[in-house]
């Protein structure tokens, strides 16, 4: 099926009903077998098992700033291909980041506890990625502030591209600053390298996450679309039924 | 007179008008400046210790709650449509209303910094370096702001979702602002260091907020 | 193996129940807004509204 097919949001949403079963399937058998072998894995000489946290917190950090990377290119779909679903794919997207997002910090705040002794520290990836997380409440925010479906889509698209310009600033500003207040206390995980049996089971759980954005990203956007679709038909009964009422 | 001069002037005329913002922007950067020891207490060295970083934010929200008129106001009584439609790029007109806002209200700010210092108990030359700062990051904070204020422009009362947008983007500029004025302070750091990426920031937030606010207008009002 | 987690068991515990819960929850979120719209489309429909596809 050419590209340019989901473009029409019912062969869209065709594919996406098509899909969804063997995407569920998929992400149950990876998550399977990534908590199977988080729970296999050694523990760290110096953290002991609390470094199974890794295997959650890190996966979600990819996933935070993958999908405002996501959005940033369903940006560019609305305002320089005029895609029809870019938007929709846009919206649909900012919940499940902000998500993980929110796990990202969560995660990391029961790490740092034993590690650190404090549930917050100002340490600069936690802080980096607590502006990412602020970011995504401003793009929902914007969403569902602006009523006209079309018009918030090109705001949030800007103002996704503007995040996403910043994000790579905000990183430098804020490791700058970090290493300005803060003697290194930097989280070791034995070492450079992370060795295997503790790769193995961080990137199954990376596949599991990514896999679980998919397909709950694809439910959204179905999701969407049927709201978009109950909207213009509520809209389209008030216009046809002057002066008489419901 | 070219239209973006009458444009560039009318702006600067509104906002010294009673009501227009200038002189409500330092008034207000004030209050923030002395409601701060109320709540801290009156410990002189803390104060002055913490007196950069009170000052840069108190210059940021007074930033912040006068760029709401910036361009609500043309919006509510049409005249942002005839900017739009007329022939002036709309990206020079967005900018030279920024560039009045942040001569009007940004540079107060940075005056009135050595006098407010004093309620700090910060010594004349640290408040003239954070005054320096300020002068040079204000910029920054209007540009960027413009961005949130050109996105909730049709938004009745959208002031604060302005500040959810605009706040985020702001912490760079906010950590190098404050970090410059600290060497003055503290500093191991040479002021050079964290100031020149000031000035960097302040740059790019020229070229992005005036592109992406005459971008967030165009498709926010067509 | 969840018995030698070692003295700092509860907090990978929390940590794992957390992911679970928001987990649950986008998937509780997406399947009852899934619920909404289609009930709210069948309502539509059995008023005679549909979309011009829709009619035979």
């Amino acid at each position: 099926m050419p590209l340019i097919d989901l473009a029409n949001p019912t062969r869209f949403l065709a594919l996406a009903a098509r899909l969804m079963p063997w995407l569920i399937g998929a992400t149950v058998l990876a998550f399977a077998a990534g908590l199977y072998l988080a729970a296999g894995a050694p523990d760290d000489y110096q953290q002991g098992a609390t470094a199974k946290i890794m295997f959650i917190h890190v996966p979600a950090a990819w996933l935070a700033m993958g999908c405002w990377a996501l959005m940033s290119v369903t940006a560019l779909g609305t305002l320089v291909w005029r895609h029809p679903l870019a938007d929709v794919a846009a919206k649909a997207a900012a919940p499940v980041g902000a998500a993980f997002t929110f796990l990202c910090l969560v995660t990391g705040s029961l790490w740092g506890r034993p590690m650190w002794g404090t549930y917050w520290v100002w340490d600069a990836r936690l802080t980096s990625v607590f502006v990412l997380f602020l970011m995504y409440l401003g793009v929902i925010a914007l969403w569902r502030t602006v009523e006209d479906p079309a018009r918030a889509g090109r705001a949030a698209a800007i103002l996704t591209l503007v995040g996403a310009i910043n994000l790579p600033i905000i990183k430098f500003s804020v490791d700058w600053w970090n290493t300005l207040h803060q003697p290194a206390s930097v989280l070791r995980l034995g070492g450079t390298a992370i060795h295997p049996t503790l790769l193995y089971p961080l990137l199954v759980m990376a596949l599991a996450y990514a896999l679980f954005f998919l397909t709950l990203h694809l439910a959204a956007m179905r999701n969407e679309i049927l709201r978009r679709r109950v909207r213009s038909l509520m809209l389209m009964q008030a216009q046809s039924a002057p002066g008489s009422g419901a | 007179m070219s239209p973006l001069a009458a444009l560039f002037l009318r702006e600067l005329r509104l906002a010294v008008r009673l009501g227009g913002g200038a002189g409500i922007g330092v008034l207000f950067f004030l209050i923030v400046v002395a409601l701060i020891p109320f709540a801290i207490g009156p410990d002189l060295a803390l104060l002055a210790r913490i007196g950069p970083a009170i000052l840069w934010l108190g210059a940021l929200l007074a930033s912040l709650l006068t760029l709401d008129r910036l361009l609500a106001a043309d919006a509510e009584d049409g005249s942002l449509d005839l900017i739009l439609t007329g022939r002036t790029p709309l990206e020079l007109a967005v900018a030279a209303k920024a560039l009045a806002h942040w001569l009007t209200t940004g540079v107060p700010l940075a005056v009135a910094t050595p006098l407010f210092g004093l309620l700090l108990n910060l010594e004349f030359r640290i408040s003239a370096v954070v005054a320096v700062t300020l002068l040079v990051g204000t910029p920054a904070l209007t540009f960027i702001g413009l961005i949130g204020a050109a996105l909730s422009v049709t938004i009745r009362r959208g002031g604060l979702l302005l500040a959810v947008l605009v706040l985020p983007l702001t912490v760079p500029v906010l950590i190098f602002g404050v970090a410059a004025a600290n060497t003055a302070v503290v500093g191991p750091l040479p002021f050079g260091t964290p100031f020149t990426i000031l000035c960097a920031l302040t740059l790019v937030s020229l070229v992005v907020g005036t592109f992406a606010s005459a971008a967030a207008l165009r498709h926010g009002l067509e | 193996m969840v018995g030698d987690l070692g003295p700092h068991a509860a907090f990978i515990v929390a940590a794992y129940a957390s992911v679970a819960l928001v987990l649950a929850v986008l998937i509780a979120w997406v399947a009852l807004d899934y619920r909404a719209q289609r009930q709210k489309l069948a309502a539509l429909e059995s008023r005679g509204i549909t979309r011009r596809s829709g009619r035979t």
